[in-house]
C-alpha cells in the first residue's frame, strides 16, 4: 500500500471594495496580526485598482443572503474504522492481478469535506458544509509490443456524499471487469480510421460537454478574461437566446441542486442563491455560465457559478453541475439504428483549441457496431471534430435509466491557477458523421 | 506591509524543530515546508480584474516507524500559539494511523544529514509600482495577462539532524496582446530583479507583431508542412514528455510514453540532448524525503534514452539512486542542448512553412507511440521565402515524438531560451525550462 495521506486547510480571504476599485488579502496566518495583515493588502489594492479596473466596482450590485447548505452524505467515508478501509481497499486491490500480463494495478479512495463561511458588511451569512469522494481503478497491462490501460470511470466518478457513493458507483464490485477488459484491449486491433457514427458513453460524454460545451459558455471567457491562459471563446455574446448550439435533441441544464452530484451547493461564492437554469434549449443557447459580477459585466443572466477553489484563491466563472438532460432511446436502440459505428467508453485523451472549437478526444475503450450490432472491440479509439458542428450532428440521446451521474475534481482554468470539482450527467449519445481513427499501426 | 523572509525564516525554523523533536526513540520525523507571500495582478484589456496578495504557509510530516510511515499536511499560521497544538494534533493521528496500517516494503529517506542553506536578497520593487508601470505602458492595447511576484520559500528537517533552507524573490509577468479575435502576440517577462528598460522592449516586440496580427487569416489544408517551433512552442513538446516519459515508475510499469526510446526500438535525432539540471538559487537542492537532487540527470543522449528520474519510493522498489525527484518523476528544471542554427537565420532556412511560436493544450493522441497532438495559437504564421506574410488559422498537429524530434528535426538553434515556470495551481511553481527553437522538415497537421 503506497502511504496513507491526509491534508487539513485552513485560511481566510478578505475582499475589499472600494474608491471602484477591488482587492484581495488572503492568508494561513489567522492570528489577529495576519488577518489584519490581510485586511490592509486588500484595501491597497483596491486603492491601487481604483479607476483602473475592468468595471467600476462601486457600480456593482452584489447578493445579500444568508443561508446553510450540507451534503447530504449517508455513510461518512473517514466514519469506518481505518483498519476496516484499508483491508477493504486491499482485497479489491488484489483481485485486479489475474494474468501475467497484469503489470500494474491500483486502487483508492480520495475524500475531503470543504467547510465555508461567507461574510458580507451588508449581512450576508453564508455557511456551506460539503463532503466529496472519488474512488479509482486502473489496471495496465501490457505485452512486448503494447501497453494498454482500463479504468473505472476515469476521473470522472466524483461525487457529493460519502460511502454510498462508492456502492452506487459500482466501485466494490467492478475491479475484475476492469482488468477483463484490460486484457481485451491488449488482443484487440487498433480502431479502423473513417468517418462513421459514434455512440459515446456517459465516461466519455462527459468530457465532451465539459470541454465544448461549458469552457466555451463561461462567461468570463467571453468577456476575455481568460485568453492570455484558458482562453478565449468561438460564442459571443449577441448568440445569447437565437444561436442554434445543436440539434433540438440538445438540452443542457446548469444544476448545483442535484445532491450528491459533485458540484452542489445552495449558494456560489458571490452568496448567489443556486438555481437549476437550462443553459441550452430544444438546441437553441439561452444564457452563459456567469456569476453575479460578470452579468453585470455583459449585461447578460447568467448562472450562480462564480466559484473559488479554496480560501486563498479569488472566485472566479466555472461549471459547478452541467448536465445534458435524457432523452428518449433505450441503449439498444441506440446500437440498432448504427450501421457502422464504434461505442467509445472512458476518456483518457483530451485537447480543444483555445475558442473551444476544433477538438480531438481519446477514449480507453472502442467498440464496432456494424449493422445494429456490437462486433469487436478495438483498442486505442479517437475522433476529432469542431464544436460549432458537432453538436448539430446529435441524432439520439439516452432515456433517464441510461443517465450517469458523475464528476471531476480537477477542472482547470484562472490567473491564478484553481483546480475545482465540477459535476456532469449524462446519457449515452449517438453522433453522426464523425472523424474516427485509432493508434500507429 | 506583507512580512519580511527573515521572519519566516525565524517562525517556520521553530516549527520544524518542534516538530521533528518530537519523534520518540523508535520513530523518524521528516518535515517538508513549503510556503510563499505572493501579490497576483490580473489584467484584461490593460484594466485590473483581479489583485491581491496571499500568504500561505503548508507543513508536511512523516512519521515512520519501522517499515510503516503515516503522512500529514496542515497550514501553518507562523504564530507558535497557533500552530504547535495544530503540529502536536497532527502528530498524534498520524501515530494512531500507524497502528492500522500495513508495513510498506518501499518507504525511503534520508538518513545522512545534508544540510544546505540558499538565501537570497529580496530585491523586487513593490507590486503596486510594477502594476502601475504595466497599466500606464499597455494603455491602448488590448493586453491580457498575470503578475505573481514575491517570496517562495522551502526547507526540510528530519529527526536525524538534517536542515534545508531555499529561498527565492521572483516575479513572472505573462501576457498576451491581442490584435483581434484570437490573434495575439505572447511573451512573458520573469527573473529577480525588475529592470523597466527590459520590460519595456519585450512590451514592444509584442507591440510590433500587432501589425502582422491584424492581416487576415490563411486556411491551410491537413496535411504535412515545414516548420519551425520556437523556444516557448517546443517547450510545450518536450513539456508533455515530463507527463509519464522520464519517470522510472513509469518505465518499469511499461507505461513510459517514451518506452520505445528507452528499450532502443526507436531513437531520436542525434542532436537531441535533454537533461534535468539543479540550479542554485532557482531551485531547491532537496527533495521533501531529505535526498539532495544531482547536479544533472541526463535523460536523452545523443538522441538515446540516458537515465529516468527516480523518485524516493521508485529507487527503493526498484533498487536505484533516487535523483530528487517528486512521486510524479517528473522534471522541473528541463535543458536541452543547442544546435548549430542561428536565430536569426531559422526564416531563412525555413524558406516556405509554418512559424509556430505557440502550442496549445498538448496531450498523448497514442501514448505507446508516442503520438502527440495539439493546437497553434496566438502568433502563428505563414511564411514564404523566408518572410512572416500571414497569420494562419489555428490548426491541429497530430504527429511523433520520434517523426518531430527524430526522423524530422533538421535543426537546433544556437541560442537557447530561458523560460521560468508560470504554473500557479495551488502555488507558485518552482522550474524553468531551457531550450532552444527548432526546425522541423515536416510536421503533420490534422485538423
Amino acid at each position: 500500500m503506497e502511504p496513507l495521506q491526509r491534508s487539513s486547510d485552513e485560511g481566510i480571504m478578505i475582499t475589499v471594495f472600494a474608491g471602484g476599485g477591488i482587492g484581495y488579502g488572503a492568508t494561513s496566518d489567522l492570528s489577529p496580526a495576519g488577518i489584519k495583515r490581510a485586511a490592509t493588502s486588500a484595501a491597497d489594492w483596491a486603492k491601487t485598482s481604483a479607476a483602473r479596473t475592468v468595471i467600476d466596482f462601486s457600480k456593482i450590485a452584489m447578493p445579500r443572503t444568508s443561508g446553510r447548505y450540507a451534503s447530504r452524505t449517508k455513510t461518512p467515508w473517514l466514519g469506518a474504522p481505518l483498519t476496516e478501509r484499508v483491508n477493504r481497499l486491499r482485497d479489491l486491490c488484489a483481485k485486479l492481478k489475474t494474468s501475467n500480463e497484469v503489470v500494474d494495478w491500483s486502487t483508492g479512495v480520495w475524500a475531503a469535506r470543504t467547510e465555508s463561511l461567507l461574510l458580507t458588511d451588508s449581512g450576508s451569512e453564508i455557511e456551506q458544509t460539503i463532503d466529496m469522494i472519488m474512488p479509482g481503478t486502473t489496471v495496465r497491462v501490457a505485452n512486448a509490443a503494447d501497453t494498454q490501460t482500463r479504468s473505472l470511470g476515469g476521473y470522472g466518478n466524483a461525487r457529493q456524499g460519502g460511502a454510498e457513493a462508492l456502492d452506487d458507483l459500482g466501485f466494490w464490485s467492478g475491479g475484475e471487469r476492469v482488468t477483463q477488459e484490460a486484457l481485451q484491449l491488449l488482443a484487440a486491433p487498433n480502431c479502423p480510421a473513417g468517418v462513421m457514427d459514434v455512440l459515446l458513453a456517459p465516461d466519455q460524454m462527459i468530457l465532451q460537454i465539459h470541454e465544448s460545451i461549458g469552457h466555451p459558455l463561461e462567461l468570463d471567457r467571453i468577456l476575455g478574461d481568460e485568453r492570455n491562459y484558458a482562453g478565449r471563446s468561438f460564442v459571443s455574446l449577441d448568440m445569447l437566446g437565437t444561436y442554434q448550439y445543436g440539434s433540438p435533441l440538445l438540452n443542457i441544464t446548469f444544476d448545483p441542486t442535484i445532491g450528491n452530484q459533485i458540484a452542489s451547493y445552495a449558494f456560489d461564492d458571490e452568496g448567489t442563491p443556486a438555481t437549476r437554469e437550462f443553459v441550452i434549449r430544444n438546441g437553441i443557447l439561452e444564457r452563459a455560465l456567469g456569476g453575479t459580477l460578470s452579468q453585470q459585466r455583459a449585461g447578460k443572466p447568467g448562472v450562480a457559478n462564480s466559484r473559488a477553489v479554496n480560501w486563498n484563491r479569488p472566485a472566479i466563472d466555472r461549471m459547478a453541475n452541467l448536465n445534458l438532460e435524457p432523452g428518449t432511446s433505450t441503449m439498444e436502440e441506440m446500437v440498432s439504428q448504427i450501421e457502422r459505428g464504434v461505442l467509445l467508453k472512458t476518456n483518457n485523451s483530451w485537447s480543444i483549441d483555445d475558442s473551444r472549437n476544433k477538438f480531438q478526444f481519446g477514449c480507453e475503450w472502442g467498440q464496432l457496431i456494424e449493422n445494429g450490432k456490437l462486433t469487436s472491440v478495438v483498442k486505442n479509439p479517437c475522433y476529432r471534430g469542431i464544436s460549432a458542428t458537432f453538436w448539430r450532428n446529435l441524432k439520439a440521446v439516452g432515456n433517464s435509466a441510461t443517465n450517469q451521474l458523475m464528476g471531476t475534481p480537477n477542472c482547470g482554468k484562472g490567473e491564478p491557477n484553481q483546480a475545482i470539482p465540477v459535476g456532469h450527467a449524462s446519457p449515452p449519445c449517438v453522433f453522426s458523421a464523425v472523424d474516427v481513427f485509432g493508434g500507429e499501426a | 506591509m506583507s512580512i519580511r523572509g527573515s521572519d519566516i525564516r525565524e517562525r517556520i525554523e521553530r516549527v520544524l524543530n518542534e516538530t521533528v523533536a518530537q519523534a520518540s526513540s523508535h520513530e523518524f520525523i521528516a518535515c517538508y515546508y513549503s510556503g510563499e507571500v505572493s501579490d497576483f495582478c490580473r489584467i484584461n484589456n490593460s484594466l485590473v480584474r483581479q489583485a491581491g496578495t496571499v500568504e500561505q504557509h503548508y507543513l508536511d510530516i512523516r512519521i515512520f516507524r519501522g517499515s510503516r510511515s503515516a503522512t500529514g499536511q496542515v497550514t501553518l499560521s507562523g504564530s507558535p500559539e497557533i500552530d504547535s497544538p495544530r503540529v502536536r494534533a497532527e502528530v498524534s493521528e498520524l501515530r494512531s494511523q500507524l497502528d492500522h496500517l500495513p508495513e510498506d516494503p518501499f518507504q525511503f529517506y534520508a538518513t545522512e544529514p545534508k544540510s544546505s542553506e540558499s538565501l537570497a536578497t529580496n530585491a523586487l520593487p513593490s507590486s503596486h509600482t510594477i502594476l502601475s508601470s504595466i497599466l500606464n505602458k499597455t494603455r491602448g492595447h488590448d493586453f491580457v495577462g498575470i503578475l505573481a511576484s514575491g517570496g517562495i520559500y522551502r526547507a526540510f528537517a528530519n529527526s536525524a539532524g538534517q536542515r534545508n533552507w531555499f529561498e527565492s524573490y521572483s516575479f513572472n509577468l505573462d501576457w498576451s496582446v491581442y490584435a483581434r479575435s484570437d490573434k495575439a502576440a505572447k511573451s512573458s517577462y520573469a527573473g529577480f530583479s525588475w529592470d523597466e528598460a527590459e520590460f519595456t522592449r519585450l512590451l514592444s516586440q509584442t507591440i510590433e507583431q500587432q501589425e502582422v496580427l491584424r492581416r487576415p487569416d490563411v486556411a491551410i489544408k491537413p496535411g504535412k508542412y515545414r516548420v519551425f517551433l520556437s523556444p516557448q512552442a517546443l517547450g510545450e513538446v518536450v513539456g508533455i514528455l515530463g507527463w509519464g516519459g522520464f519517470g522510472l515508475k513509469a518505465l518499469r510499469t511499461k507505461n513510459s510514453t517514451l518506452l520505445k526510446l528507452a528499450q532502443g526500438e526507436a531513437q531520436l535525432h542525434p542532436s537531441v540532448n535533454l537533461s534535468e539540471v539543479s540550479t542554485a538559487g532557482v531551485t531547491p537542492d532537496f527533495d521533501s524525503f531529505g535526498f539532495n537532487k544531482p547536479r544533472k540527470v541526463s535523460l536523452v543522449d545523443g538522441g538515446k534514452y540516458a537515465s529516468s528520474l527516480v523518485s524516493a519510493r521508485s529507487a527503493k522498489e526498484f533498487g536505484t539512486a533516487p535523483t530528487g525527484s517528486s512521486e510524479w518523476e517528473a522534471p522541473v528544471a528541463l535543458e536541452m542542448g543547442s544546435g548549430t542554427l542561428p536565430s536569426a537565420e531559422a526564416l531563412a532556412r525555413l524558406g516556405n512553412g509554418i512559424l509556430v511560436n505557440n502550442l496549445w493544450y498538448l496531450n498523448y493522441s497514442d501514448r505507446v507511440s508516442c503520438r502527440i497532438t495539439g493546437m497553434t495559437r496566438f502568433a502563428t504564421f505563414l511564411v514564404e521565402n523566408g518572410k512572416v506574410t500571414q497569420p494562419l488559422g489555428v490548426m491541429r498537429f497530430d504527429d511523433t515524438i520520434y517523426n518531430m524530434l527524430g526522423t524530422n528535426l533538421e535543426a537546433l538553434t544556437v541560442e537557447q531560451s530561458y523560460m521560468l515556470e508560470n504554473s500557479t495551481y495551488s502555488q507558485r511553481a518552482i522550474g524553468f525550462q531551457r531550450l532552444p527553437g527548432a526546425l522541423l522538415k515536416e510536421l503533420s497537421f490534422t485538423l
